[in-house]
């Protein structure tokens, strides 16, 4: 935006505010009023990162957590050991690795159509609008252990509403374990999307209202369907917002600790071990952290690849249109 | 849009699907909170055998849920103010003034936001017990370390969706307070800051939330003397039994200040996201 009033037409010189005309209180201010947050994300963010890319090449065992410094290095050790695809940890990173794909390409899939859907219903005015509307953010509002729980709750096997409406319908026997065994991934999906779905919709319908009213107009008028309206309309307009939104959604998804953490508690089964969780365990069982951090490592470069490749094809691709 | 009589069709059978997705769990939260033990053990019920209060009353003795409650708040509280006023002067500075290094400090506080938490939790963790091995500062097993580290989760939103609000108020408001004879600082007190009184409530709100709704950090971070609902409300199942009517009344009774508080602000709540969407 910023770019396109630069190159137009000699515009007048933006007004200085007056805060700019007072060089030597200008000139630190900004930075003390910037200082705590900056002090406290160094902290938090930046220095644990940087002290986690150091963990990586050391042999962080347990007898050196209070005494790091003394930790031996290990070299490239702690890669090869998460990397080695012929042995356990290898293994299983890989495993978790997959399943997190998997994982997170389907809720974020699942989260935006339901979103999409919800937003283009509650697109026209109606009465009870505000209604469904407050409704329909209540998941997102909850603090996410307590939406997981009753999940948890749901989906036991043989007390669980999930089951017992299942086995209502004729669809199943009423006898299916959903948190361990192979239906743990449907699990975490259905329980991951049932909250962020709402955040898709909350984000979308939000976009919605900046689409001048006048387009749909228009194109009723040259005859224009509704489905051709949401095509040719209602989808280019987002187009900013999705960008945004997915990429979201799909960096929360795939570093989601929550779900499988209190959908399933330590015993995690093969099929629900998140990313994340798997690090976690695989840290916090065996207090290996050097491993824990190669892993994490690992994890940040896969991130950053991924958007930065999206965000270089999306510009491209916006930058052609 | 025309609302064609397929549209309603379309609208009828999405939200009635979506409707319930979205209540059958809030529904099957609040009877199971009212039933009686037996009830959550046996075969699933739609409703309660007998109704009974039982539940909100044995939850607080099963664990001690009385000091998860008192730590969740203090913690919460503490992490949201801290925030929400470091969030302003750093707001405040991005949309104020032009200096050296702004764009880098936006950017960089911004993807902080976007990376996995558990990149910074094994280091944090490390640094806290050397912290307390060197300087007798104890952060893990303490609220203070919680409050530090939860104020930074909300901290680059609430710049970003702050800055993004301050944008919006008129530059000539904060001249006029300078002409006035306010300083900077008198200008962002007694000008800025009212008019944008709401987004500083959807910021604090998003802190509260953040900071009540967190698990990983709380899993690691706290001890017996220190730990959060977010981790107390799992002490329900370590129990021989499963307490699972009072489980469901603990989640109703943590969920419901913040969903009131979320609803209340929510048009503000969105504005902000938009704002930030849009730009």
């Amino acid at each position: 935006m910023s770019v396109a009033t630069e190159t137009a037409a000699p515009a007048p010189p933006k007004p200085r505010s007056r805060l700019e005309h007072r060089p030597g209180l200008n000139r630190w201010l900004p930075y003390a009023l910037l200082a705590p947050a900056v002090l406290l994300e160094l902290f938090i963010h930046i220095i644990p990162m940087l002290v986690g890319i150091w963990m990586s090449f050391v042999k962080l065992t347990k007898f050196f957590i209070a005494n790091w410094s003394s930790a031996p290095s290990a070299g490239l050790g702690n890669y090869k050991v998460a990397l080695d695809f012929n042995n356990a940890v290898g293994q299983g990173l890989l495993k978790s690795f997959g399943v997190t794909v998997v994982f997170s390409l389907v809720t974020v899939a699942f989260s935006w159509v339901l979103g999409m859907a919800a937003a283009v219903a509650l697109q026209p005015e109606f009465r009870g609008r505000g209604i469904v509307r407050t409704l329909f953010l209540v998941p997102y509002a909850l603090p996410a252990y307590a939406g997981i729980l009753t999940w948890n709750f749901m989906l036991q096997r043989d007390t669980g509403a999930v089951n017992h409406v299942l086995n209502q319908l004729h669809l199943t026997d009423g006898k299916t374990f959903w948190l361990i065994g192979g239906n743990a991934l449907i699990s975490l999906i259905t329980v991951a999307g049932w909250k962020l779905w709402t955040f898709a919709f909350l984000t979308l319908m939000a976009g919605m209202q900046s689409i001048p009213r006048d387009l749909y107009e228009a194109a009723s008028v040259d005859g224009a369907g509704n489905i051709r309206q949401w095509r040719n309309i209602t989808l280019p307009s987002l187009r900013p917002v999705n960008l945004v939104l997915v990429l979201v959604l799909f960096l929360w998804t795939f570093s989601d600790f929550n779900t499988p953490y209190v959908l399933f508690g330590t015993a995690q089964p093969p099929a629900g071990d998140l990313i994340t969780f798997h690090i976690y365990n695989a840290s916090f069982l065996t207090w290996n952290f050097g491993t824990g951090a190669a892993m994490s490592v690992l994890l940040l470069i896969f991130l950053m690849i991924v958007t930065g490749a999206y965000l270089l094809v999306t510009g491209r691709r916006s930058r052609r249109a | 849009m025309r609302e064609t009589r397929g549209f309603k069709i379309y609208r009828g059978v999405t939200l009635t699907v979506l409707g319930l997705f979205v209540l059958v769990p809030l529904y099957v939260m609040v009877t199971s909170s009212l039933k009686p033990l037996k009830d959550v053990q046996g075969a699933f019920s739609w409703w309660p055998s007998n109704l009974t209060l039982a539940p909100f009353v044995d939850m607080w003795k099963t664990v001690p849920l009385a000091r998860y409650f008192v730590n969740s708040t203090i913690v919460s509280v503490a992490a949201t103010v801290f925030s929400v006023a470091i969030a302003i002067l750093a707001a405040f500075a991005v949309s104020r003034f032009k200096f050296r290094g702004r764009t880098v400090f936006t950017t960089t506080v911004l993807s902080t936001q976007m990376f996995p938490g558990v990149l910074f939790l094994l280091p944090l963790f490390l640094i806290f017990v050397n912290i307390n091995n060197s300087f007798g500062l104890q952060l893990v097993g303490t609220r203070l370390g919680l409050i530090i580290t939860y104020l930074t989760f909300s901290l680059p939103f609430s710049i970003w969706m702050l800055a993004g609000y301050f944008d919006s108020i008129p530059r000539e408001l904060d001249e006029a307070a300078l002409v006035d004879g306010c300083g900077p600082m008198g200008a962002l007190w007694r000008v800025v800051l009212p008019a944008a009184r709401p987004g500083v409530i959807a910021v604090a709100i998003y802190s509260f939330m953040t900071a009540w709704g967190e698990v990983l950090f709380a899993s690691v971070m706290t001890t017996e003397a220190n730990r959060t609902l977010s981790v107390g409300l799992r002490q329900y199942s370590t129990q021989t039994n499963i307490y699972w009517n009072q489980i469901m009344a603990a989640a109703l009774v943590v969920s419901v200040p913040v969903v009131i508080g979320f609803l209340l602000a929510q048009r503000h709540f969105v504005a902000g996201v938009t704002a930030g969407a849009v730009k």
